[in-house]
């Protein structure tokens, strides 16, 4: 073999270890953050509704992290994981969560609907599953410009029984257009169990009735989410048409700060616990060689520093004016009473 | 060169895809078949599919697929196959569409147009006939557009397309083929938000728009040649936002105001702009505003129904007489 040959492929290993690192640091960084959000809720200090994806990581990171610059993602309310692997500084994304002036939506709106389209990130809005449509358009401006994007649209199984989501399927499967839908299925919608909200198990079945493939990944393992991903986008870069992943999952905390999420199992809690994907990551790091608890605590020390970071950032930042409540409804104020010929 | 409404609409359409590439077209069977009303003709032999889309049925889909590609800076034109269709992407529109620039903080736009057929009076009954701009008139961040001649047909459609926000455009149906004009040839816009005075008069004002006006310009020559009134006629032509100052000028200059519309009268677009009157201009009103509008039913079918349901000619002329005599 080439020397220079060995040395790519050393390179491309290296490279791979550092990527597999990066992708840890996301997973903690979008736990602690989740878990400051929490706080500062019990503390009021973040008011409204407060959605943990705690225990979605993976899914996060494995969808985003193989995703390209000028790629539109149109995350759920639950995918903060979504704005950080972006590139959303972490600091306005507090400010958002806290109603402040430096906020995504400069205090317009709550949690995640604060979109940072310079980073390929739409806000949603609460009606969930309603991005679908919205993605497939991005999709279709793609194809119009030539542009070697690709849109990728996040649902739970919960907006999956809504109507947009199936015109938005159908739609991309006709057209084959670049579009990636990403299911989260956490088996809630808010207290409903999955068996009363659909007669089959898996959401990636309805795929073939769209014309494209559908997949099912255990979405609290990262590089097997990961690594679907990357395949998966490759082709659909490549032309290939739309494709669904269902990541089966499942929320650690309840629908939102305020749901104790009594209606679920204990056992079955802590099956899902047993399968957190940041325990399960680091065991394959160590397997891989890695001193993992240096590799944990330096993890901690960056996240912890991030956070302090973004806390003040955001507790520092003021309140927008409370005129500016009429601002950004339109691009510019009406036209003035002007008259016209005829 | 005289030519009728909806020949304006597909002028408008063709110009602008024309004049920007980033204008494309999409609904139901806007392409091969040209739009149910012809509006669309000859859009896919000039501008090709990837620029004239047909969609299945599937009115969230053809508005929120619009908003994805107008927040990517294109600019689309979704088609509404009836207007009546439209409370099928309600939740696009108004909750997608108009909260997009405000949840963005202003970093983001939606140039987008809604063309949606509406109106009465072609026997389309329950669901081919509905005036439903009312829904949309009280929701910040959209614009709404009733145009009521050739002239504005086009100008406003040429304005929406140009818009930085998204746009419902209210063509209204009986007027596609029964109004012609000469209109000048050539690139022109109406702007957004200025009304029209179709007609100066001393007596009483009416206040109107879309498919209404022209009945309101025939009432108003009855009365001047059979009672010798002298009537004032404003039209909107822009619901949102509302040209306040025409509304009150109009008003205060006559001191009567009937204000006329196709769409029902509870809830209509009417009672925002008597309201508008009452508040600002009561000190200059010689009597209290009245409202002409479609009765609180369902658009029926059946010929004598929808007559006795909609507004028309006559029923202007003894709404006139009725408050002129105040």
């Amino acid at each position: 073999m080439p020397e220079a040959q060995t040395k790519t492929e050393a390179g491309a290993v290296a490279h791979r270890v550092e990527y597999e690192l990066q992708l840890y640091n996301w997973m903690k960084l979008i736990r602690a953050f989740e878990e400051r959000v929490s706080r500062l809720h019990r503390q009021n200090k973040i008011f409204g509704g407060v959605y943990s994806g705690a225990g979605q990581e993976a899914i996060c990171t494995g969808i985003c992290a193989p995703l390209q610059p000028g790629d539109f993602v149109a995350p759920l309310h639950r995918d903060l994981g979504v704005f950080l692997v972006r590139g959303v500084e972490p600091g306005r994304l507090m400010a958002q969560l806290m109603g402040k002036e430096t906020g995504l939506s400069r205090g317009k709106d709550s949690f995640l609907h604060g979109g940072d389209l310079e980073r390929g990130v739409f806000g949603s809005t609460s009606m969930l599953g309603s991005s679908l449509p919205v993605a497939v358009g991005a999709a279709l401006k793609f194809r119009m410009k030539r542009e070697n994007h690709i849109a990728v649209a996040f649902f739970g199984e919960g907006a999956s029984s809504r109507g947009d989501v199936h015109e938005a399927m159908n739609f991309a499967g006709v057209r084959k257009l670049p579009v990636l839908f990403v299911c989260e299925n956490n088996r809630y919608a808010y207290s409903t169990p999955l068996e009363k909200q659909m007669a089959i198990e898996d959401v990636a079945d309805r795929a073939a009735a769209y014309g494209f493939a559908g997949h099912t990944v255990s979405g609290n393992d990262l590089l097997a989410v990961f690594d679907l991903t990357e395949r998966v986008t490759r082709r659909i870069r490549a032309g290939g048409g739309p494709e669904l992943i269902e990541c089966k999952t499942y929320r650690f905390h309840g629908h939102s700060e305020h749901d104790a999420a009594l209606y679920r199992d204990k056992d079955e809690l802590v099956q899902w616990e047993s399968r957190d994907p940041i325990p399960l990551y680091e065991f394959y790091l160590e397997k891989r060689g890695h001193d993992i608890k240096r590799i944990r605590e330096e993890a901690d020390a960056r996240t912890h520093e991030i956070l302090q970071a973004a806390v003040e950032f955001a507790e520092q930042s003021p309140y927008p004016k409370p005129e500016e409540a009429l601002e950004d409804l339109y691009a510019s104020p009406p036209a003035a009473g002007r008259r016209q010929a005829r | 060169m005289e030519i009728t409404y909806i020949q304006a609409i597909n002028q408008a359409l063709h110009e602008e895809m024309h004049r920007d590439e980033n204008v494309f077209v999409m609904g139901e069977d806007v392409g091969e078949l040209g739009g149910a009303f012809k509006a669309t003709e000859g859009l896919l032999a000039a501008f090709g599919e990837e620029r004239v889309i047909d969609t299945p049925i599937a009115e969230a889909l053809i508005v929120g697929a619009g908003v994805g590609a107008a927040v990517l800076g294109m600019r689309p034109v979704v088609e509404m196959q009836f207007a009546d269709f439209i409370s099928c992407a309600f939740d696009q529109i108004v909750n997608m569409a108009a909260t997009l620039r405000y949840r963005h903080g202003g970093r983001a736009s939606c140039p987008m147009v809604i063309r949606a057929p509406s109106g009465a009076g072609v026997h389309g009954a329950l669901f081919h006939s509905q005036n439903p701009e009312a829904w949309f008139t009280r929701v910040p961040g959209l614009k709404v557009v009733a145009p009521a001649t050739v002239y504005d047909a086009k100008g406003l459609l040429k304005a929406a397309v140009r818009d930085d926000d998204p746009v419902i455009y209210f063509e209204h149906k009986r007027l596609y083929r029964s109004l012609k004009d000469d209109i000048p040839e050539g690139d022109f816009v109406v702007p957004i938000g200025v009304a029209e005075l179709r007609q100066e008069g001393e007596e009483l004002s009416i206040i109107t728009y879309g498919g209404a006006l022209n009945q309101c310009l025939d009432a108003a020559r009855i009365v001047a040649k059979e009672d010798g009134l002298s009537v004032e006629v404003l039209d909107l032509r822009t619901l949102l936002p509302l040209d306040r100052e025409a509304v009150l000028k109009t008003a205060r200059k006559t001191g009567k105001v009937l204000v006329v519309h196709e769409d029902r009268l509870t809830g209509g677009f009417g009672g925002e702009v008597a309201a508008l009157i009452a508040e600002h201009a009561f000190e200059d009103l010689d009597a209290p505003v009245r409202r002409l509008a479609a009765l609180d039913a369902h658009t029926a079918f059946s010929p004598p129904l929808e007559e006795y349901i909609l507004p028309n000619t006559n029923k202007i002329v003894d709404a006139i007489r009725s408050l002129a005599a105040y």
